[in-house]
């Protein structure tokens, strides 16, 4: 590990990159890459100079697998569904259902069977992503220490990739359901004559409706990107401590992200239908 | 925190994510709880119409009791009257039947007194002959006499 509280903060907020890297690269023991090859990166240095074409497999691996448990453990639900009376799991399912669905019913008044499922989706993955955040912060990186892995950083949302992942899929349905809904001329004019209906203050207003529009996934995926990290930060700050004092921080500040985290998840759910139920909206 | 293919990696999960969930677990847990409100939605109803015939059989089950309290009391004051009128009937029977025992009875005693003084008189006719055979002392003819005694009987 690390020596310096900044190494050791540094090294904590490092993905595990595996990435391409060009023929003649000198690597951090001062080895030159042969031919062009994907590899693990072994440095921040090499994580960045790997640039676009490398993937965090620690975000991408817990990700799917916070992915994974929740469609599993709710199809595993939905198989055994009673219409009788529900008990343990079936009424944990029902309960985010019902959330979910008064969510939708109160934010989204077009109708699209396809809302509610996803906002369950963005909801429950969200959720059980950023909750990962509540492992103590060097555990599950001193088992992959032990297996060889540099850096291991567990919890998906404390990466813009996955939260701009998200984000920019909901964009793309928004643009898609504008367009579907509106059509080309309805979307055009929506943004050219909003918010002044004027035609010489057309490009005023596609400046301005543009902007806010390409702000939206900006603004969803650096909300949820920035809460999480600032909170993963004062983690690691307070692992820092000696061990006999952590918990005196550690277990309060956890304690109020159990507010923190599901407030997120459904900051950016409520969001996410907000912003559909506008691309569904005709004027 | 550098921007590469993860972003994509993230979007392409996201959208399998997505399309798991609408396809395999939304539906069959809105079905079973739309099923489910249903149920009760109709238990409830029933419980509200249940509630409300047995409303409408204890009024009916009321108005019986009272039809046949009713009934109940004409047939007591009916019976009671039978029963005075039978009583009634019985008792002029037995003073009929009484008076005409009493009847048959006098009519008897008067027979057998009618017969008594009969014999009797024919008892005293032999006495008195005898009697005054003796008084006289002498044989009567009962022959030549008993037109007189006869005659004497029937004074009697």
């Amino acid at each position: 590990m690390a020596g310096t509280p900044v190494e050791y903060i540094k090294h904590h907020l490092q993905n595990l990159t595996y990435g391409k890297l060009e023929a003649g690269y000198e690597r951090f023991d001062g080895s030159v890459m042969n031919e062009t090859g994907w590899t693990f990166a072994r440095t921040a240095q090499e994580a960045s100079d790997m640039g676009f074409m490398a993937v965090h497999v620690d975000t991408l691996g817990w990700s799917i697998a916070m992915g994974v448990l929740f469609l599993g453990l709710f199809r595993f639900i939905a198989k055994r569904a009673t219409t009788g009376v529900p008990t343990g799991l079936q009424n944990m399912a029902e309960i985010s259902f019902e959330f979910i669905n008064g969510l939708v019913r109160d934010g989204f008044h077009a109708r699209n069977p396809l809302i509610a499922p996803l906002s369950l989706t963005i909801f429950v993955w969200i959720l059980l992503m950023s909750a990962l955040d509540l492992v103590p912060v060097d555990f599950i990186p001193w088992l992959a220490q032990g297996l060889g892995l540099e850096y291991f950083k567990i919890v998906p949302t404390v990466d813009p990739n996955a939260t701009f992942g998200i984000s920019i899929g909901v964009f793309a349905l928004t643009i898609f359901y504008s367009f579907k809904i509106k059509g080309v001329s309805g979307f055009a004019k929506e943004l050219g004559m909003n918010p002044f209906n004027h035609w010489a203050l057309i490009p005023v207003n596609l400046i301005l409706e543009i902007l806010v529009m390409i702000v939206r996934p900006f603004s969803l995926a650096l909300r949820l990107f920035g809460n999480i990290y600032a909170s993963e930060v004062v983690f690691v700050l307070i692992a820092l401590l000696p061990f006999w004092a952590q918990w005196a921080l550690s277990a309060p500040w956890a304690i109020f992200h159990l507010l923190i985290i599901p407030l997120q998840a459904f900051i950016f759910t409520m969001l996410t239908i907000v912003y559909l139920a506008q691309a569904h909206e005709e004027h | 925190m550098n921007i590469n293919l993860t972003l994509i990696g993230q979007a392409i999960a996201f959208a399998v994510f997505v399309w798991f969930c609408v396809k395999y677990v939304w539906p069959p847990i809105t079905a079973a709880m739309e099923a489910r409100q249903k149920k009760i939605a109709d238990g409830l109803s029933a419980a509200d119409r249940a509630s409300l015939d047995l409303e409408l059989a204890q009024e009916n089950a009321a108005q019986q009791m009272q039809q046949a309290k009713k009934e109940a009391a004409a047939l007591i004051d009916q019976a009671n009257k039978r029963a005075a009128q039978v009583v009634e009937a019985s008792k002029d029977d037995a003073r009929q039947e009484g008076e005409k025992l009493l009847e048959q009875a006098r009519a008897e005693i008067q027979q057998e007194r009618v017969q008594a003084r009969e014999a009797l008189r024919a008892e005293v006719a032999t006495l008195a002959i005898a009697g005054a055979e003796k008084i006289l002392e002498t044989s009567v003819d009962a022959k030549a006499h008993s037109e007189m005694l006869d005659k004497l009987a029937a004074q009697l």
